[in-house]
């Protein structure tokens, strides 16, 4: 295993260290592992994201106006916990409300979960929005449920414009759900990927097979195939999500992240198709991302989400944003 | 015969929970890279570690108080699920432990129970779903039967640290149907439960400190 680390024990803490010294304009509590927005949020809602760390930049390449107020750093692939969450919800309410934005694995979701009780115990209202886009998971009450993937960028997006624009928290959490539920994703992998503290893969994949439905925490996915070519893995990839959602004429915003080991080149070859296939569906792209967004370690490969988006999203959308991992101007 | 638990038998537990997890934190490890993440040792380690120091460095109080104490150590350090189960499981305990410095056998039964039913409750698994229920659940059930039949203390929870050990080994050929594992369908199928596996540890450590610690 050869990593830019100093030691797997250390790694979130240093690379804590180095998101202080890479952007001063977030301040970062080494001792919960938060890192703050130090954007005004005076009078109102503030979004409070976080998750195990391995998916950079989510969540903490999010953090600054126009979208979170703060992000927990959980260990690698591991959710953060309920006094870490509390630590950050008490320090960023200013009065109006916290919304957490929740991926639904069971980890996050009970922690998050336990964190709610406590904060509102602290007599600060709290709102939960749970993504949970990845189609490669059966929707069913014998699962966890589907995972929460790339989609969680999006709605950490368009609710931060909307808070950062003073609505209350009843109506950014209404736009969350909406956005959460309007998204959709799917992934796949071309390797494992190692966990710096256990030092191997962390599934074998032989030399030309793939995963096709990964998650982002290195598990296997709901299949392995002989590896496909960029042209066929868009079929396959667009094909799971249109045969789960309709998106009609509704404008979309496509992200198409990598996962953390496949160079930027691969991803535009890979975007080039998925576009052609979305143009062969009518289906009317209008903003779209690519690069490492959602990433899961040292993974190869990428995952596809689609958003139905509606003017509403695309405006909250456009709204200005300055973070780490998304920088924009009107 | 009326046995008792003292307050040094369930520190004892405690410490042995965490030399066992230690031991056995390579094969935890490498069951949930199997059907997980594989971090279910690393974390583990790191949680009963921290309830290690936690234990060192407290004056003792009540049994309540280190139920909690243990609970919120667990919570904070393990992180993930694991975390917020195994820490609702001591935090149920606590609560529905006497208040004092030792349990009878029938308030140790109490207390378990309602560990397992907070663990329930929070993770909304259910025996059969491939979780640490699967080893917890025989585990109480069998220790409730046993000390209904007259058995004593340390007979019925042998017998319920055993049934722990084949419900962790029931898991092996299921789906599950909760958590991460859940995501693999029916290839997780063929591997046991990492969280079964270490409940079942939580389980025959009680067992092996419950000779120690009870006075007749």
């Amino acid at each position: 295993m050869n990593k830019l680390i100093n030691s797997p024990q250390t790694l979130l803490a240093d690379a804590l260290r180095g998101v202080a010294a890479g952007h001063r304009e977030l301040s970062v509590d080494f001792e919960n592992r938060i890192v703050f927005s130090t954007a005004p949020r005076e009078g109102r809602v503030a979004l409070v994201s976080g998750g195990g760390s391995g998916h950079e930049p989510l969540h903490s390449g999010f953090v600054g106006a126009g979208m979170l107020d703060a992000a927990c750093a959980g260990e690698i692939f591991t959710s953060p916990t309920p006094d870490q969450i509390l630590a950050a919800a008490t320090r960023v309410d200013t009065g109006s409300g916290v919304l957490f934005v929740v991926k639904n694995y069971t980890g996050d979701l009970l922690n998050f979960e336990m964190a709610a009780e406590l904060t509102q115990e602290q007599g600060i209202e709290v709102a939960t929005v749970i993504v949970a886009d990845d189609v490669a998971v059966e929707d069913s009450t014998w699962t966890a449920g589907r995972r929460g993937v790339g989609t969680t960028l999006i709605v950490e997006k368009v609710a931060g414009a909307a808070a950062e624009r003073g609505w209350s928290l009843e109506k950014v959490h209404g736009l969350a759900e909406r956005t959460a539920h309007a998204g959709r994703s799917m992934g796949a992998a071309l390797t494992s990927c190692t966990v710096p503290a256990v030092g191997r893969s962390s599934f074998d994949l032989p030399e030309g097979d793939m995963e096709l439905g990964v998650g982002i925490h290195g598990e296997p996915g709901r299949k392995r195939v002989p590896v496909m070519s960029a042209a066929e893995l868009s079929h396959a990839l667009v094909e799971s999500i249109t045969a789960d959602y309709d998106f009609g004429g509704k404008p979309v915003i496509a992200l198409l992240t990598g996962l953390g080991g496949s160079p930027l080149i691969e991803l535009y070859a890979m975007f080039a198709e998925v576009s052609d296939r979305l143009n062969e569906r009518n289906i009317n792209v209008v903003r779209s991302l690519v690069g490492n967004y959602v990433t899961s370690l040292d993974m190869a490969g990428c995952s596809l989400t689609l958003v139905a988006a509606d003017d509403e999203i695309l405006d909250l959308w456009d709204a200005p944003v300055n973070t780490p991992a998304l920088r924009w101007k009107d | 015969m009326s046995e008792t638990l003292t307050m040094d038998a369930i520190q004892q537990w405690l410490h042995r929970f965490a030399s066992e997890i230690t031991t056995q934190a390579d094969w935890l490890t490498e069951l949930d890279s199997a059907i997980g993440d594989a971090d279910h040792g690393t974390n583990m380690v790191r949680g009963t570690g921290a309830v290690v120091a936690k234990l060192n460095a407290r004056a003792t109080g009540t049994l309540q108080e280190l139920l909690k104490a243990v609970g919120m150590t667990l919570v904070s350090s393990v992180g993930g699920a694991s975390g917020s189960l195994y820490g609702t499981f001591f935090l149920e305990m606590g609560r529905n432990s006497p208040s004092g410095v030792q349990l009878n056998a029938s308030e140790l039964e109490k207390a378990l129970r309602a560990g397992v039913d907070g663990v329930v409750a929070r993770g909304h698994a259910a025996v059969g779903d491939k979780t640490m229920i699967d080893a917890l659940e025989p585990a109480i059930t069998t220790l409730s039967h046993s000390l209904a039949d007259g058995r004593q203390l340390h007979d019925s929870i042998t017998a319920a640290a055993a049934a722990a050990t084949t419900g962790r080994d029931s898991t092996e050929p299921l789906v599950a149907r909760k958590g991460r594992a859940s995501y693999l369908g029916e290839r997780s199928a063929g591997h046991i439960d990492p969280g079964a596996a270490s409940s079942a540890i939580l389980v025959a450590a009680l067992a092996a400190s419950v000779g120690e610690g009870t006075a007749g």
